[in-house]
């Protein structure tokens, strides 16, 4: 059968699956087993109404907990195994790791990533925002610099394949630098600055993101503050520094985050610039050269990246409690 | 603000001009790729993108196929080198030369003299050629089964094709990746949508103990990395006997994107007006009927916002359909054909690399310049607060 028309089948008994699902369920909910009748319609009514949203949620519990909970388990518990998955080794897998030196600089690497990508695109994203508020064409701007975020990690990459090139006639930096009468060379095996060049593709993306949402915490700081800091003769440096960033503090530390995680995960960009050579491996493609060969390897390393992320996630929850109280 | 009290003039250019430069900045590498994809292969490598609108100065290999006679110890070949065999797709009859800038007889020095002058060729002959491509190549031994070589240096006017898309969407599979994605894409964006609003329907209007509960585990969700899902999924998937199969990569992507889903839904009809869902509650209906009759279509918007960003992600992605995908050169999904394929062996090929990217970010592009309202509302409240 054709996938495409395997799609299409899969579109109809998906959707129709849910609805019929949803539907049925509460039809049986309500006529069949607590049906609104007579003596004790009132209990009947209030039973039903209480298993609902277990009806409800079902689906999203079972695909949430199979696709998204187990894997963690799963994953944690498939990393105390060897290659094979025969043989429990406890934690092998984590200490040949550490012993790793590959694993060591992606670990590095990722550490650079996350310190240096989230600050460039948050600060960029900010100058952007700050920059087109008030400008007329500030719309316009705002979409063009927020245009790569639809664009793929991997067609990012070859977008700035183009740059990067090693041939004065194709790649902008050696036309530059032949120009400037420097040699040519290829910028992705400088050893060391070749992550730095790497991050640039993820700052041009991930600017947009920063700036869409930072743009929209400018526009909802309250006038008077600026007009009050105006008038007592702040200029407009101290206005932005000194009015504007500390009232939009929370949205940073959002924006800031958010790229932190994101840049934890992205394997696709090293993957496919260096394929991980010249000392560029990061966790998440360090990850994938094992999979399919060392699964318990490739756990391992997997469960180290949750283990990164893990703060991050006790903040988010402890923030969305904080909110719905 | 910055508009009263104090502003100057020259302030205000200095913003424009740096907006300027950064948009300029942002857009160059893209345009740049733009340009390579519809640049003759000769053109890319011989000129710079931004040097596309221009003539191009491009070297060409040709033999010295013109009339041969003997001269005491010479034989002399004289002939014009644009009635070559080689040049002649180059340099059709009729639609005129470009003047030869230089000359050689190396591959390795192709414009070794100016037109002109006299070069030396390897066996002591000498080769002369003048601006129109009449040439004399004098030898010193008698020419063999095939004429000498010989290569010119001439402009070319700039040349915009198709080519390179017909090449990537024809012959070189992309047409059919482009059909994979769109295959994986779109019931991968449709049925987390349903599932995802009856849940969040739930957490945000119905009461219920351990709400409060879930709704954590959800937002705790958004961060885990979908790394921790490849080897346990795809071995239960594989004892299941889904495999790495479409439906396979459907599952996935229908997982991994509930908790955006949940979470985006939830916080936008928490914020519907309690009083249409009460005064429809105390008319009799039932939640289901609120839900399908008020809630759903009073949540067009966010709705709209999470497929957007669910069509983006599962279109972009490399990583899911990596794993979850069969290795196949019939099930292979563009990014991945650009990742593993193009990139490795056709990594010098720059038209054709150009066009394939193109191909594959077109859609997407359409998507975000069509419906970037909802894109931004949903980034808006997609950001944990």
């Amino acid at each position: 059968m054709s996938p495409v028309l395997q799609g299409a089948i899969t579109i109809l008994v998906g959707v129709g699956g849910c609805i019929g699902y949803f539907y049925l369920a509460n039809l049986i909910l309500d006529k069949v087993i607590f049906p609104a009748r007579r003596d004790d319609a009132g209990r009947n009514i209030n039973r039903a109404n209480a298993v609902r949203p277990w009806l409800f949620l079902v689906p999203a519990i079972l695909a949430l907990g199979l696709y998204l909970v187990y894997p963690v388990v799963g994953s944690f518990w498939r990393s105390l195994f060897n290659r094979g998955g025969d043989e429990f080794i406890g934690l092998d897998n984590y200490i040949s790791l550490i012993a790793d030196e590959g694993f060591r600089t992606a670990f590095f690497n990722n550490f650079l990533w996350v310190l240096v990508v989230p600050a460039m695109a948050t600060f960029l994203g900010l100058l952007v925002a700050q920059l087109t508020d008030r400008l007329r064409w500030g719309n316009i701007a705002k979409s063009l610099i927020f245009m790569p975020m639809a664009i793929s990690f991997v067609g990012a990459s070859l977008i700035w394949k183009f740059v990067y090139a090693n041939d004065a006639d194709i790649g902008i930096i050696n036309a530059i630098r032949a120009s400037a009468g420097m040699d040519v060379l290829d910028p992705l095996q400088v050893p060391f600055w070749n992550n730095f060049f790497l991050m640039v593709i993820l700052i041009w993306i991930q600017t947009g993101f920063a700036m869409v949402i930072l743009s929209a915490a400018l526009r909802g700081i309250p006038e008077e503050t600026v007009e009050a800091a105006i008038i007592d003769g702040a200029n407009p440096l101290q206005v932005f520094f000194r009015i504007k960033v500390p009232q939009i503090m929370g949205t940073i530390v959002v924006v800031w985050t958010t790229i932190t995680i994101l840049v934890l995960k992205v394997f696709d960009i090293v993957y496919t610039m260096t394929g991980g050579n010249y000392g560029t491996e990061i966790l998440p493609s360090y990850m994938m050269s094992y999979m399919f060969r060392d699964d318990g390897r490739a756990t391992a390393v997997a469960f180290v990246i949750m283990l990164v992320v893990m703060p991050v996630m006790i903040w988010n929850i402890v923030q969305a409690r904080k909110e719905m109280h | 603000m910055d508009t009263i009290a104090g502003t100057k003039s020259s302030l205000t250019w200095a913003v424009n001009l740096s907006v300027l430069f950064l948009v300029v900045l942002w857009l160059i590498p893209t345009i740049g790729l733009l340009v390579s994809s519809f640049r003759d292969r000769d053109q890319i490598s011989a000129s710079s993108w931004w040097k596309a609108p221009f003539a191009v100065e491009q070297a060409f290999r040709a033999r010295a196929e013109g009339e041969v006679r003997q001269d005491g110890s010479l034989w002399i070949i004289e002939g014009n080198v644009f009635a070559a065999s080689e040049l002649v797709d180059a340099f059709p009859e009729g639609a005129g030369y470009p003047p030869v800038l230089a000359f050689g007889v190396t591959g390795r020095d192709p414009g070794a003299a100016p037109v002109g002058t006299e070069l030396e060729n390897r066996d002591g002959g000498t080769l002369t050629m003048d601006a129109d491509g009449a040439y004399v190549y004098t030898m010193t031994e008698a020419p063999g089964n095939r004429p000498p070589r010989l290569y010119i240096v001439a402009e070319t006017p700039p040349e915009f094709t198709l080519s390179n898309y017909s090449t990537v969407l024809g012959g070189d599979g992309m047409g059919r990746a482009f059909i994979n994605t769109l295959t994986v894409t779109i019931p991968a964006t449709v049925i987390p949508i349903l599932i995802a609003a009856f849940a969040a329907y739930a957490l945000a209007w119905m009461d219920f103990p351990g709400r409060g509960l879930l709704i954590a585990a959800v937002v705790g969700l958004l961060v885990v990395p979908l790394q921790l899902a490849l080897v346990p999924l795809l071995s239960l998937h594989q004892q299941v006997g889904i495999g790495q199969s479409f439906v396979g990569i459907w599952l996935a992507h229908t997982g991994f994107g509930l908790p955006l889903a949940i979470y985006l839904l939830r916080n936008y009809m928490v914020g519907l007006p309690r009083d249409i869902i009460e005064s429809a509650k105390v008319d009799g209906a039932t939640d289901f009927q609120i839900f399908i009759k008020i809630i759903l279509p009073l949540s067009f918007p966010a709705l709209a916002s999470f497929a957007i960003f669910q069509f983006l992600w599962t279109w972009n992605d490399l990583l899911v359909a990596k794993v979850f995908l069969p290795s196949a050169d019939e099930s292979r999904v563009m990014t991945v054909r650009i990742a593993d394929d193009l990139l490795g062996s056709r990594g010098g090929d720059w038209g054709i690399l150009a066009a394939a990217a193109f191909v594959s970010i077109a859609v997407p592009l359409l998507v975000f310049f069509t419906m970037q309202r909802y894109l931004v509302r949903g980034l808006l409240a997609g950001s944990v607060k």
